[in-house]
């Protein structure tokens, strides 16, 4: 057993858990829900014996270390975050039909990196030889996975919202019935955020405090730090027009779609279009 | 002061109290801060400015983008977040802090119609054993009630943590101090930079900014290395520093190993380790074209010489090996560049074990002399970045409170449990500050807890 077939069978189950939420959806058998769910929790169980098995492996070679120090890696364990997020929130709500907008983030991750990414295990460079990699890479990504959870389901919240107002035919309302109410999904969508806010403050803390032990210097505006605090910035105006101005439904469904946007860009889109410290995106 | 004035004054205050401004420095810091990470910081590179036109340039440089963080109206936006953070929190702060204070006891039919939670049923105990077991419930299942006597009626209110409601106020507060921290790095503290040579000690720097500072000791570079993977990538860059007051090492920093992620401090300045260089020495033969009057030269990697016809010279790479470059020669040699005297510019290399490619060289381009290549002596340099920042113990204590403050601010909650009790009637109701659905379920629960507590039957 090898952590690159564990990762093949861990894409392979994202793929039919996807598909049965999908089916769920649109043929309203619960039976499929169950099946999606539980495909899911397969695929994470399998993904975390294969993240482990891959620390392993790094040892074997004499470069060990945790699995989260290139681009392969970090998005092979943003797949694996969005996937235990999700499962926690179904665990505690159970609305079944939220994993078919959620599971497809999860494996787009799985998909890219195990097609498109070189997947061999590298030595650290220097820089990278901290245990503050560690406490940083998971905020952050544990962060980001609660900001696409809280994106997925604003999706759901804006197309009920949008069904609800245009008034329903009899077919449609069927699927629409699946999801749970609107009122349900702008809270869902909150309380993902308030999970994500702190993670991510936590993950900028950790990344500050680690530039400062290496390099002497917490903040530098380099790009990825600027973009962090552009996606803080939008999440605390998130926050601050909840509480205290009532921005709920559609505008903060708006809201966490933008700042899941300015997520991605910051973790993807500044490797790959702007230069700066985190460079693991041009080592392709 | 007139009322103009004071109407000023209050509409200042009012503009700096809202949330709508809140959202919009929120939202433009947001929009912003992409210039700077679209427009490199700094001294632009060649490379960038030949991507933008000259007008664009100045337009760029006026507005101050290429230093935008630092930038008067960036950091206007800055302070105007400062100030309304302050304003908001001072207006909104004795609101709060009156909740807290100076509990509403008393659950009034206006208060019981507000609250989201509530219940009432009747009792049979005697009112003495009732107000004993109300007051004894609350204090096991919940927390210590406070007893009222209003109206003909006893009241009965319990809480739990109800400071959490600061908790916000705690997270704004922690953005202060982390500014003040800032402050404090930038104006007491510095960055600087400085090369040392293997086996050399330096006791001043160039900051940043271009001041030359005085370290009050002195720094000597031991030896520097660099491992490598079986890759070919790099495992290791390190130093091995000694710290020296009055030319003396100091016993617990003698030979101390600084490497990437792992740095020295002594007396609040710290050293990391950045870069590293070749500072080792060049060595060549100098002939006229005929080969004679052979004279040798010395040559270090960041100085350049004079040769006896006038020319300057200085080496810009070298290898061990240059068979890796041109496969069918051997040896070391070095890529120099040559100024002739008539100011022409000639890049060549020069080989140690193929002398007569240097002559021929000479010869095909009519130099004044011939140079021959006799290897070199290895040494290295230490690149080191150099910093000292009072603030930062500030900054990290402002983390910490902004992260307490998070998480009492999302995950604690303030709730609020009052019981009426008149003519065997007891009405009980209840919230709390956040996650509603959650206290709930902890309201049904005291509600059948309490019900069964007490005997309802004559």
């Amino acid at each position: 057993m090898t952590s690159s077939l564990l990762f093949n069978v861990t894409t392979f189950a994202y793929l039919v858990s996807m598909l049965l939420f999908f089916a769920h959806m649109a043929s309203r058998s619960k039976a499929l829900g169950t099946g999606g769910i539980y495909v899911a929790y397969f695929g994470l169980l399998a993904q975390t014996g294969a993240i482990a098995l891959r620390w392993k492996e790094s040892y074997d070679m004499g470069v060990g270390h945790a699995p989260l120090s290139n681009l392969y890696e970090s998005v092979v364990f943003f797949s694996w975050t969005i996937v235990l997020i999700y499962s926690l929130l179904d665990l505690k709500y159970k609305y079944r039909v939220i994993g078919a907008f959620v599971m497809p983030f999860a494996l787009l991750g799985m998909a890219w990196a195990q097609l498109g990414l070189n997947t061999g295990i590298e030595p650290l460079v220097p820089a990278l030889q901290s245990n503050w990699l560690t406490y940083h890479v998971i905020t952050c990504f544990l962060g980001y996975a609660a900001f696409a959870v809280a994106c997925g389901v604003s999706i759901m919240y804006l197309i009920k919202a949008s069904h609800d107002e245009s008034g329903q035919t009899a077919g449609e309302s069927s699927v629409m019935s699946m999801f749970p109410p609107i009122r349900v999904l702008d809270d869902l969508n909150y309380r993902a955020i308030m999970i994500g806010f702190p993670l991510l403050t936590l993950g900028i803390i950790t990344g500050a405090a680690w530039a400062n032990y290496a390099w002497g210097t917490y903040w530098s505006w380099d790009p990825k730090e600027t973009w962090s605090l552009i996606v803080w910035f939008v999440y605390a105006a998130f926050l601050h027009a909840r509480f205290t101005r009532g921005w709920v439904g559609k505008r903060a469904a708006w809201l966490s779609i933008i700042g899941f946007a300015a997520t991605i860009f910051c973790y993807l889109g500044v490797n790959l279009f702007l230069s700066g410290l985190h460079s693991y995106g041009g080592g392709k | 002061m007139t009322t103009k004035q004071r109407d000023f004054l209050h509409s200042l205050w009012d503009f700096f109290c809202s949330l709508k401004l809140t959202m919009f420095l929120l939202i433009s810091l947001s929009i912003i801060s992409i210039i700077g990470t679209i427009v490199p910081q700094g001294t632009p590179p060649p490379e960038y400015l030949a991507t933008i036109s000259q007008a664009k340039f100045q337009i760029y440089k006026a507005l101050g983008f290429f230093d935008m963080y630092h930038s008067w109206w960036f950091i206007l936006l800055l302070y105007m977040l400062t100030v309304n953070l302050v304003s908001c929190s001072i207006k909104r702060l004795p609101h709060i802090w009156k909740i807290i204070s100076h509990p509403t006891l008393v659950m009034d039919s206006g208060l019981e119609q507000s609250l989201p939670n509530r219940a009432s049923f009747e009792t049979a105990e005697r009112p003495d054993a009732l107000k004993e077991k109300l007051s004894s419930f609350l204090e096991k299942e919940f927390s210590r009630p406070v007893v009222t006597e209003a109206a003909g009626a006893w009241h009965f209110f319990a809480q739990k943590t109800p400071w959490c409601r600061l908790s916000v106020y705690v997270v704004h507060l922690s953005v202060i101090i982390i500014f003040i921290g800032a402050m404090i790095g930038s104006l007491f503290g510095y960055k600087g930079y400085v090369n040392i040579a293997e086996g050399e000690s330096i006791s001043r720097i160039q900051s940043r900014s271009g001041k030359d500072i005085d370290l009050g000791f002195a720094l000597r570079c031991e030896q520097f290395s660099v491992a490598h993977y079986k890759s070919g990538a790099p495992k290791e860059f390190k130093s091995i520093l000694t710290v020296l007051e009055n030319g003396r090492p100091i016993p617990d920093y003698t030979n101390v190993r600084v490497i990437v992620n792992d740095p020295l401090n002594y007396k609040g300045i710290t050293f990391y380790q950045s870069s590293y260089g070749n500072a080792g020495d060049y060595f060549f033969t100098v002939s006229a074209p005929d080969g004679k009057n052979e004279i040798p030269v010395k040559l270090n990697s960041n100085e350049s010489a004079t040769l006896p016809d006038g020319s300057t010279m200085h080496v810009i790479e070298a290898t061990d090996d240059v068979s890796k470059f041109v496969p069918n020669l051997s040896g070391a040699a070095v890529q120099v560049e040559l100024h002739s005297p008539r100011g022409a510019t000639e890049k060549m290399i020069v080989y140690a074990n193929h002398p007569e490619l240097n002559i021929n060289y000479a010869m095909e381009h009519r130099l004044g002399v011939v140079l021959q290549y006799k290897g070199n002596q290895k040494r290295m340099f230490t690149g080191l970045q150099v910093a000292k920042d009072p603030g930062v113990w500030v900054v990290w204590l402002g983390c910490a409170l902004m992260v307490v403050g998070i998480y009492g601010a999302f995950l604690m909650s303030h709730r609020r449990i009052w019981i009426r009790m008149q003519n065997g009637h007891v009405t009980i109701g209840g919230n709390a500050s956040k996650n509603p659905a959650s206290f709930e379920q902890c309201f049904k629960d005291l509600e059948t807890k309490l019900k069964n507590n007490l005997s309802t039957e004559g």
